[in-house]
């Protein structure tokens, strides 16, 4: 019986069991919604495919929002890392083309997997699938860390909120990013406590974050916080495996997280009053639209 | 909740609450109809009047009127097809004294003439609440496969169903029952669990003094 209301609680049972944190919640959800593993994995499977396939069509150079303010960028971003030019190299670069294909398509009513929500759906995707390129790893890995970060997502949910309009942008681009450092570091070979850990220091480096979206329209600036959310997460999961501890334990840092949420103006969580959506250009483009 | 609820659902962006819930509304008035649609006249309140051409929830109630899912990629273009199908959609900004921000009345025409009105609200993470069928005020949050009977309130009906649905072996969840007038006419709202038997639907419709019966299974 896993209740989801610690990571501590997942991390303790996956040592005690000498499984991954995602085995232990495959079995735990099969037992729950009375499915086999095999039905549970193939669902999962089956969202991969979807993720995929929302990288691939975000990547249209002719994609463009309703409101003419999302598409393309995805586009710019491959071509540049395909010319050898990117500062950082080819992981890092096509971490961020894929984060904003994904959350682009989304803008322009594309079918996409919301991850935990449709505003922060690129950061898992692109993490997955660019660990999976660079690493050379099978899908199957894959398929089974979207359940360790799932698991996460569950438990921020319970103590925290996965919700822009409840906890601000650390809500969704935040636990997106904690869930992707989370199933990085567990693909990475780290242990259960590394995913803790990793998961910890990426909510950290989000906290505080505002919902302000500009016009009030999943668009700007969430597609460039999906590609700076991927960033975020290979960050924590790097230093993790490096050794590097969060100095705050995770449930402490979810905590936290709920508390500044909850502290958080009204203006600043999703009701585009506030922020980026409050600026002159924002309001200006705010008219043009409506 | 569970991974797929952290994980899920595939769907058509950009929002939960405006597009994906906004097809679910739009599918629940389609369901009640019985039957294709020929005019939809569409009326928005708070939020959804504010941003509804930027988040697409315009597309997103006629994709659902039109039978689509939420994951369904011809949303994105339901209006063109709703025209191409010589369906009439019209839409109006409303004010709704004390309603969800999110809400939507939708009034449809079915080829027959068959009228259906419905007010729905879209309350987050893609999950709907149907407050009024057709005048008469419900409390669906469609989370379960419901029936929705609409009967003459007259003694005995209410019994008759209910023992109906024992009988199938299906347990209720739920049950709420409004009514315009005594004698009038009134609707039952029955939120089961498990059981998507289409059957146990159409057997309901054949009960003396029931109007009409509709399965709402889960979308």
């Amino acid at each position: 019986m896993i209740k989801y209301d610690s990571v501590n609680e997942l991390v303790t049972m996956a040592i005690a069991l000498n499984k991954n944190i995602s085995e232990l919640v495959i079995n735990q959800q099969a037992e729950e919604l009375e499915k086999s593993t095999e039905e549970l994995y193939e669902t999962m499977h089956s969202s991969l495919q979807v993720m995929k396939q929302s990288v691939t069509e975000g990547l249209d150079p002719d994609l463009k929002s309703a409101s003419g303010m999302s598409g393309g960028s995805a586009f710019k971003m491959k071509k540049y890392v395909d010319s050898g030019k990117s500062l950082c190299g080819n992981a890092f670069g096509m971490s961020i083309a894929r984060a904003l294909a994904v959350a682009e398509l989304n803008s322009c009513m594309g079918r996409i997997v919301a991850a935990p929500t449709a505003g922060a759906c690129g950061i898992i995707p692109a993490a997955l699938l660019t660990m999976a390129e660079e690493k050379n790893i099978e899908e199957e890995k894959i398929v089974m860390s979207l359940f360790t970060a799932s698991a996460i997502g569950i438990v921020i949910a319970h103590n925290a909120s996965i919700s822009g309009a409840e906890g601000g942008c650390q809500a969704e681009c935040g636990s997106a990013s904690a869930m992707a450092a989370a199933a990085l570091v567990e693909l990475a070979g780290g242990t259960p406590e590394m995913v803790a850990h990793a998961c910890a220091i990426a909510l950290k480096n989000i906290l505080g974050l505002v919902c302000d979206p500009v016009a009030g329209l999943v668009e700007v600036p969430c597609n460039k916080r999906n590609a700076a959310g991927v960033a975020n997460a290979f960050v924590a999961a790097e230093m993790v495996l490096a050794g590097i501890e969060s100095a705050i334990p995770c449930d402490e840092v979810i905590l936290a997280m709920k508390k500044v949420g909850d502290l958080m103006s009204y203006s600043l969580k999703e009701t585009a009053e506030g922020g980026l959506a409050a600026t002159p250009t924002a309001k200006r483009i705010s008219q043009r639209i409506y | 909740m569970n991974v797929f609820d952290i994980i899920g659902p595939v769907m058509i962006g950009p929002s939960s609450s405006h597009t994906a819930g906004a097809v679910r509304i739009g599918k629940v008035a389609r369901t009640l109809l019985h039957e294709e649609v020929i005019e939809a006249k569409i009326m928005l309140h708070g939020s959804f009047a504010k941003t509804y051409r930027g988040h697409g929830t315009d597309k997103a109630l006629v994709g659902g009127i039109m039978d689509m899912l939420p994951d369904d990629i011809r949303i994105r273009h339901s209006l063109a097809l709703a025209k191409e199908q010589g369906i009439k959609v019209s839409f109006e900004e409303i004010v709704i004294d004390k309603a969800h921000p999110n809400t939507a009345v939708i009034h449809l025409t079915g080829k027959s003439g068959k009228n259906v009105t419905i007010r729905g609200a879209s309350v987050g993470g893609g999950n709907i609440i149907i407050n009024n069928i057709n005048g008469l005020e419900v409390e669906l949050s469609c989370q379960n496969t419901s029936l929705i009977v609409v009967h003459k309130d007259t003694p005995g009906t209410i019994a008759a169903v209910t023992s109906f649905v024992a009988k199938s072996g299906v347990n209720i969840g739920n049950f709420r029952l409004s009514r315009e007038e005594r004698g009038g006419l009134a609707v039952m709202a029955i939120e089961i669990d498990g059981a998507e038997n289409e059957s146990l639907n159409e057997e309901i419709s054949k009960l003396s003094n029931v109007i009409s019966s509709t399965m709402l299974k889960r979308v």
